[in-house]
């Protein structure tokens, strides 16, 4: 009796401890692995031995205080295969219907991906009429439209447009896959980086991406003052006063603030620099008269290296951008309504304000980025 | 024998089985779906982002002006039982109007089935909750106030331009946040939210499992320029954040702006 009793016992704890253990994936070599799982339930997702490996963004320490999660999409996560492969095209001629301009041949990666040039020269020869943006801290462009226009939606579609471009790179997608399918190295780097040799567009513009969003600035000594790690200078924390006094220069408004330190507010406004518009920007793009003449903000991270300024270029040096804001805006339908006495030209900043604002600006230069690409 | 055999396996069961399996499981309320929609209109004049730059209105002062851009925040809404009890949401909304889907808030707390009379709503942050940098989502999109002025964050951009006295177009940019003055040569703020109840003037509202209820809060803009304070915008359209009579004025019209807009009832 004893014996059956003890049957029963052991039984009822064998269900019970079985049963109440959490169960879940217990591989720890799997994607899925679950710590607190007792019970494998079968669930344990693999990758294969070949298959890419995760690639960690390092997030300055400013945009984990105060930023959202980067934007990665699911469906091209960050690999570290990827992320080589899209170095690696950016880098490469081949992209180009000549073979004779990659990507950094427009986006200098020595000047924080910019081009010196007012406008770019396309393999025809041909000049572009906007000036090359700058590529950096793409992850975090709320709302993801990207260009001055706003023209491209999502990083992996913004890289479709340059090679197709006639005033750019001029090439088709199929001749370019045609290309990096007989070279000797790439279809064993896209087996790497998406378990597949077989190259195409898509795939293609998802590494360029996945190297793009690698490109973050986020160690200027206005990062460093933010974190206590330094001390401005007088001058430069006056500036950082006028910029964010709404009764002063009033930048704030657009490009960012000690809490928004990407610099921009990835909108798009009409800046007073014209009474009528031979590039319409964003207006073109939605087909709205009331967004004729708008661009995107651009960052104002690393203006050392990404003269000349505004959308077509038009102002060579920070000193005329400066101007421009106090003595010279000019009045159109659509001109921002955050521009202040635009009869008067602006805000007439005194040529003190306009030095200490400028040493603000060059706070935000991250030397660190323009080096090691 | 058969005693400490069963102590043991009570006591292994009990061990085993506490994390996952209480003794005895919480009876599963209902938690039906409810939603808030923030509605905008002009005077009765429903008003969209299309109207933005392009739709010209007046102004209780007679002033004309078109509106380009309209971003708000609110926070802790409180929902009202007949029954006097109170269910209070946490968290906010930031409405940005060229953004459709803004307006459209789902709160992540629970609301019990009943009968409602109305809601509460706070404009802004309170001053506990106003702390600056606190929210990634807002700091991204560049809603800060400044330090210098209070900090926190701004609980209104409401922009366009108007036909000033001369007959010149300019800008206005009613920003709204946290009030600062200089009190004997220093900076003194003043916390500047405030807090409003929308009534059910229909009697209340039913809130039930197996629908999904959506409650209207409408904005009507034009209330920011005339109750109790006719705004002059020739007076007041520029540099308003640092204005301590602007702000606190402004308080003052926010009052009358928000209005229960009855509910929209669907089938789950």
């Amino acid at each position: 009796m004893k014996k059956i009793q003890l049957i029963v016992a052991i039984f009822v704890i064998g269900i019970f401890t079985t049963s109440c253990r959490k169960s879940g994936c217990t591989d720890p070599n799997s994607i899925n692995y679950d710590s607190k799982a007792k019970v494998d339930d079968g669930s344990c997702v693999c990758t294969p031995a070949s298959g890419p490996t995760p690639y960690q963004l390092q997030i300055p320490q400013t945009f984990s205080l105060y930023l959202p999660d980067p934007i990665i999409p699911v469906s091209n996560p960050m690999t570290v295969e990827g992320v080589a492969l899209g170095k690696k095209l950016f880098f490469d001629k081949k992209l180009s219907g000549d073979n004779t301009l990659s990507c950094a041949g427009c986006h200098f990666p020595s000047q924080s991906f910019v081009d010196t040039s007012r406008f770019s020269i396309g393999i025809d020869g041909i000049r572009g009429d906007r000036n090359a943006m700058p590529i950096f801290n793409h992850a975090w462009n709320t709302g993801e439209k990207f260009l001055w226009d706003g023209s491209a939606i999502t990083l992996e579609g913004q890289a479709l447009g340059p090679v197709l471009n006639p005033i750019e790179m001029h090439e088709t997608w199929s001749n370019v896959v045609s290309k990096l399918q007989s070279d000797a190295s790439y279809p064993a780097l896209y087996l790497a980086a998406f378990s597949t040799s077989t190259i195409d567009s898509v795939l293609t513009v998802k590494a360029l991406a996945q190297y793009e969003r690698t490109l973050i600035s986020g160690n200027s000594r206005f990062d460093r003052y933010l974190l206590r790690q330094i001390n401005l200078t007088s001058s430069e924390l006056n500036g950082f006063g006028l910029f964010m006094d709404e009764s002063g220069a009033d930048c704030f408004h657009c490009h960012g603030d000690a809490t928004n330190p990407l610099w921009t507010d990835n909108l798009f406004h009409n800046n007073g620099l014209d009474a009528s518009f031979t590039d319409n920007g964003l207006g073109d793009i939605t087909g709205s008269p009331s967004d004729n003449g708008k661009f995107k903000t651009p960052s104002l991270r690393n203006l050392a290296y990404t003269a000349p300024y505004m959308h077509d270029g038009r102002f060579k040096t920070l000193d005329e951008v400066i101007d421009h804001y106090s003595d010279s805006l000019i009045y159109s339908s659509t001109v921002s309504p955050l521009l202040k006495h635009i009869p008067a030209g602006g805000v007439k900043l005194t040529i003190q304000e306009k030095g200490d604002l400028k040493a603000f600006l060059l706070t935000l230069t991250d030397s660190s980025f323009v080096i090691g690409h | 024998m058969k005693k400490i055999i069963i102590a043991i396996s009570a006591i292994i069961l009990i061990a085993s089985c506490k994390k996952d399996e209480p003794a005895t499981p919480a009876v599963e309320q209902p938690t039906p779906s409810v939603n808030f929609l923030f509605q905008q209109n002009y005077d009765g004049a429903s008003l969209t982002s299309s109207d933005f730059g392009t739709t010209q209105y007046t102004n209780a002062k007679g002033t004309s002006h078109t509106i380009t851009k309209l971003q708000y925040l609110v926070s802790n809404i409180t929902l009202h039982k007949t029954n006097g009890e109170e269910v209070e949401l946490g968290g906010y909304n930031f409405v940005d109007l060229a953004k459709a889907d803004s307006r459209l808030y789902t709160p992540t707390e629970k609301i019990p089935e009943g009968t409602y009379t109305g809601v509460s709503i706070t404009f802004g942050f309170n001053e506990k909750e106003n702390i600056t940098g606190a929210y990634t989502d807002l700091n991204a999109v560049s809603w800060s106030w400044p330090m210098m002025i209070g900090g926190g964050y701004h609980f209104m951009k409401f922009e366009g331009m108007f036909t000033d006295k001369t007959g010149s177009q300019t800008g206005f940019a009613y920003h709204n946040g946290t009030a600062s003055k200089m009190v004997n040569g220093t900076r003194v703020h003043e916390e500047n939210h405030f807090r409003v109840r929308l009534w059910d003037f229909s009697g209340g509202f039913e809130v039930k499992q197996g629908n999904n209820t959506t409650i209207n809060i409408k904005m009507n803009l034009a209330e920011w320029f005339k109750n109790p304070i006719f705004w002059s915008l020739d007076d007041y359209h520029a540099m308003l954040m640092p204005n301590y009579t602007a702000q606190k004025r402004m308080n003052q019209n926010g009052r009358s702006v928000f209005s229960f807009g009855g509910t929209t009832v669907s089938a789950e």
